[in-house]
């Protein structure tokens, strides 16, 4: 998704001239028509508008036709659901006739049209705790997320229990961090509430979302940012700040736009600002916007760019836990993490580890995409196995093609081969088979991709990206980059590849940040698990996938 | 910083070092050399030149030495084959990134680059030379900055802003396309900020900053300068 | 080997200024020495038209910029046991590198046309062509050993060569330096 596809729908939604309709009293079925940003790049919010008036026209007095967030099934959009009957209705047109009667027919009560959602394991094999409320609430009405038990948690948590309480649970949960790096939450918390600061804490909701092809965080935010503030708030609680700021890359308009407006809501009723739930506990949300620099997701270099300083990291220790915004001690978590919490607040640590395998505990959002039937937003739980999210959830490879490998983790994350299918997901075991978790994107790819040209394109990715402070990163990046194009041109030799490996290894050893140490996992997976694709090209100049272009020559 | 004593060994010899203090301010004060090229004495440390990486016991993971303080009981190796191989190519690395002929630069025989690279024994390359296209700004009445010559140590930034208060200097872009940049882009001749008080020019390790009139091999720094004027900055 | 108590000894000019078989001459009385142990059988200095076979020893000085180069580069590899990159221009394309930036095409439109008083034009077919990018000699062939400077010493030529030719491993890391 482009942000010039983004902010187009966007200035279309901006205008709001259609109430949502809502009957008195509790509706007998609802039509939730997805307006996150990629259905809405595909024009739902004139779907919404059309189904609006069709259900007046047919005068069904007691049904509801809301505006919600991400319905998962991205790719089909535009989505509509109508839960109550457990219908997905998929590529709904504002002007499609035959959907909009199939849409009031099931809505009515006749006949039910479009997808049964219980029979897809697309739907049936998900565990929702993220994205509970994604598809069912309005992202813009904070009445929609308190009537579904929004603000629960931290009304709880504030009333009731003490900031050593509400850390024990997070810590019981076993959460680890989303972001990447699967640090655990409660621990990272315990930290941050021990840190002492005349001058007060901060929290931070990191929000930079940089991988190429991740929307993870970015649906979170516009299906339901009340969860995310909610989240944050109770962490400010447990930690001891007062000030918060979610980083949000410019990219994601609509995202800063209902978050902005959700703060705005939540003040409005008292579960953010002075008086937290009529407590004296004063929790303040500010939203800072990115310039969309993918090191700028790097925590200290998120850090540097809040402060209004060049967004480049700085060597840690210390951490910002002890060190972080304006020298302050500061928690720093991602937007998932954040939306994890006020169910555990609310359910219970040990509701929560119940879920997934024995060290990864919980959930994890995927954007799922690449050659698979289904692509979009799953969330499941954590020790699924590969081949039940390719095969069950993603509904197998698109075009009858054959499996060749996933990717995860995103730039500095790695491509697993079809003998790893039965791998379960989680933070040790993909680590262990050299890729991880990463903030959630996974790309699946078929036969007729070359992983010597993936290894290229998340390198032309780091390359790119480099904040160029760190010389292994800064050059490295580059030079790894011109010897992968040389191996994909058929002119790389045997001394290349040794070379692409030596330098790699040193770029993982001496680079500074996370970025420059993983950007060369993409390589090491490929070499590890495909290295006959790199011989090919160097020692026989053909691509096996047929996806490069071969121009030979001598050097 | 408190004062509290911290023994730990470095490459087989017990040391003492203050809390607080880097490995490599205790390396040196016990004459162990690490080779270093951000680093400069008196200007804050940023760890982006990743040269004084060392081993330490205890964890995969090297570290670097001008920003790692030293802890009761660490074992620090500062010399194995795989960090003299990793310095060679972070030298390498830099030779190639910029266009550095030292034959003909103003700083040969003064520059710390190019004694680097003899120190760790690079005798050649084995990457490819990027040969960017560089400038070179000699807008400035009495200085000059080669772009072909940066190495991006960003010494100049910190001596222009932390010892003379300036802060004419910056870096501008990402990845290797970042560059040095006078105030917000301007050559350096019309920077307002600039105080033409050369300390950009006496810290910076290579041929990139010099005094006009310079001919090769003639720029040779007034190193005992350097630690007066960094010196005044840390009172 | 015509003599099998002396190497075979050979020097060849690519792209360079000839610094470097200056710095050879330089080692004065101890090219005696060295004469003793070696026998020169191709170079500027020797009247030699076509490079021998079975060469011990190669001191290779310059760049490698044009087709010519390229073409000698790879005749002298394959008819050397030990060669040596001889200098920086050898050793990193040095000061010839320096068109790199811009390639061939601004630097014959400089010499040939904007600087020329007589006769401006760019030469074709008589000179060897320019290659796209000067680059050191191994990014050709490989090389055995590297002696970077500008130009080395005589001093280091001499132990380099005199390592050589008695079958040690020159001494060069950490004593030579680039310029
Ligand atoms: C290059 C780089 C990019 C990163 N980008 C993100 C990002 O976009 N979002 C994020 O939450 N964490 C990102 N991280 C990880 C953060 O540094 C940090 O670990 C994380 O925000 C901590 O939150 P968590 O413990 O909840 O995961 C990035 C790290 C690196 C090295
Ligand atoms: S590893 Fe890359 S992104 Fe990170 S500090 Fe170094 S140059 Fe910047
Ligand atoms: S700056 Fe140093 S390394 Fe670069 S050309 Fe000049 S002398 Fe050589
Ligand atoms: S000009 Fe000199 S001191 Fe400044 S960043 Fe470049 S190399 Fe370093
Ligand atoms: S001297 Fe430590 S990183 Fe540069």
């Amino acid at each position: 998704m482009t942000s010039t596809e983004a902010t187009e729908p966007l200035s279309r939604a901006r205008r709001r001239p259609v109430e949502p309709l809502l009957p008195e009293g509790e509706a007998r079925a609802s039509a939730n028509v997805c307006q996150a940003a990629g259905c809405l790049s595909m024009q739902s919010d004139l779907v919404f508008e059309a189904l609006r008036e069709r259900v007046v026209a047919a005068g069904l007095g007691d049904v509801a036709v809301r505006r919600v967030g991400c319905l998962g099934l991205c790719a089909a959009g535009p989505l509509v659901e109508v839960p109550e009957r457990g219908r997905l209705f998929d590529h709904v047109h504002a002007d499609d006739q035959a959907a909009m009667d199939a849409l009031v027919a099931t809505l009515a009560g006749g006949e039910p049209g479009g997808r049964e959602t219980s029979k897809e394991p697309f739907f049936s094999h998900q565990v929702k705790v993220v994205l509970e409320r994604c598809g069912r609430v309005d992202p813009e009405r904070v009445e929609d997320y308190l009537a579904t038990g929004g603000y629960q948690a931290l009304t709880q948590a504030v009333a009731t229990m003490s900031p050593e309480e509400v850390i024990t649970e997070v810590a019981r949960s076993g959460l680890r961090g989303r972001g990447g790096a699967g640090y655990p939450t409660g621990l990272k918390w315990a930290t941050v509430a021990k840190a002492t600061s005349a001058e007060g804490k901060y929290v931070v909701c990191n929000a930079d979302e940089g991988d190429p092809g991740a929307f993870m965080d970015r649906s979170v935010l516009e299906s339901c940012p009340q969860q995310v503030l909610e989240g944050m708030a109770i962490a400010g609680y447990a930690v001891g700040a007062h000030n918060a700021y979610v980083y949000v890359r410019a990219e994601y308009p609509l995202a800063v736009k209902r978050l902005n407006s959700a703060i705005r809501q939540a003040e409005r009723e008292g579960l953010l600002g002075s008086r937290v739930a009529g407590t004296d506990f004063e929790f303040h949300v500010e939203v800072r916007i990115g310039a969309g620099a993918f090191v700028c997701g790097e925590e200290t270099a998120l850090l540097a760019s809040i402060q209004g300083e060049r967004g480049t990291p700085r060597p840690r220790p210390p951490y910002p836990a002890s060190r972080g915004l304006w020298g302050r001690p500061t928690l720093i978590n991602n937007v998932e993490t954040f939306a994890n919490v006020p169910a555990i607040v609310q359910r219970g640590g040990d509701w929560y580890s119940s879920i997934g395998s024995a060290k990864s505990k919980g959930t994890k959002v995927f954007a799922l995409a690449g050659a698979v039937v289904n692509t979009g937003l799953i969330e499941v739980p954590m020790g699924l196995t590969l081949r039940q999210i390719v095969f069950d959830i993603g509904g197998g490879l698109a075009g009858g093609k054959n499996f060749k490998a996933v990717q995860t983790g995103g730039p500095s994350g790695g491509c697993l081969p079809e003998a790893l299918l039965d791998m379960p997901i989680d933070y040790e075991s993909l680590a262990q088979a050299g890729s991880h978790m990463g903030s959630g994107g996974m790309i699946v790819m078929d036969e007729a991709t070359c992983m010597v040209d993936v290894a290229k394109f998340f390198m032309d990715f780091c390359r790119e990206e480099s904040c160029g402070k760190c010389v292994p990163c800064r050059a490295g990046t580059v030079q790894v980059h011109r010897l992968l194009e040389k191996i994909t041109r058929g002119r790389g030799t045997r001394e290349d590849l040794a070379l692409l490996e030596d330098l790699a290894g040193m770029m993982r050893s001496m680079s500074l940040c996370g970025l420059g140490q993983g950007a060369p996992n993409p390589v090491f997976s490929t070499l590890r698990y495909f290295r006959d694709e790199y011989l090919a090209h160097v020692d026989d100049h053909v691509c096996p996938a047929g996806a490069c272009e071969m121009d030979g020559g001598d050097r | 910083m408190s004062d509290e004593v911290r023994t730990l060994v470095i490459d087989g010899r017990d040391v003492a070092g203050a809390s607080g203090q880097s490995i490599l301010s205790v390396a040196r004060e016990n004459d162990i050399e690490i080779p270093t090229l951000c680093h400069l004495e008196g200007l804050s440390p940023v760890g982006s030149c990743r040269l004084c990486m060392v081993e330490v016991e205890g964890t995969s993971r090297l570290v670097a030495s001008c920003v790692t303080a030293v802890e009761e009981g660490m074992r620090v190796t500062t010399r194995s084959s795989r960090l003299l191989a990793y310095r060679r190519r972070v030298v390498e690395l830099l030779f190639t990134e910029r266009n550095h002929v030292c034959s003909v630069c103003v700083a040969d025989n003064h520059c710390e680059l190019q004694e680097l690279a003899r120190s760790l024994g690079a005798t050649h390359f084995e990457l490819a030379p990027l040969h960017p296209v560089a400038e070179v700004d000699a807008t400035h009445e009495r200085f000059v900055l080669d772009h072909n010559r940066c190495v991006l140590c960003g010494r100049c930034v910190r001596a222009c802003d932390e010892i003379e208060g300036a802060h004419t200097w910056d870096i501008r872009g990402r990845g290797t396309t970042a560059r040095l940049v006078a105030d917000l882009g301007v050559p350096w001749g019309e920077s307002t900020t600039c105080t033409s008080c050369g300390k950009c020019v006496q810290v910076c390790p290579t041929g990139a900053l010099y005094e006009k009139g310079r001919s090769v091999a003639e720029a040779k720094r007034r190193r005992p300068y350097v630690p007066f004027l960094v010196a005044r900055g840390q009172a | 080997m015509t003599n099998p108590a002396k190497a075979r000894v050979a020097t060849i000019w690519l792209d360079g200024c000839s610094g470097c078989h200056m710095s050879l001459l330089d080692m004065d009385e101890r090219l005696l020495e060295l004469a003793q142990r070696a026998e020169i059988v191709y170079g500027c200095l020797v009247d030699a038209k076509e490079f021998p076979d079975n060469v011990d020893v190669t001191l290779v000085e310059g760049a490698v910029s044009s087709e010519e180069d390229l073409r000698k580069a790879r005749v002298v590899r394959a008819r050397t046991r030990v060669l040596v990159s001889l200098g920086d221009c050898a050793v990193t394309a040095n000061v010839p590198g320096m068109r790199n930036p811009f390639g061939p095409g601004p630097v014959l439109e400089r010499a040939y046309l904007e600087n020329a008083t007589l006769n401006a034009q760019v030469p074709t077919g008589a000179v060897p062509a320019l290659l796209p990018e000067v680059l050191p000699v191994h990014a050709y062939v490989p090389v055995d050993v590297f002696v970077p400077g500008c130009p080395p010493s005589a001093d280091l030529i001499f132990s380099v060569v005199m390592d050589l030719v008695e079958g040690r491993q020159p001494a060069v890391e950490g004593v030579a330096r680039f310029g």
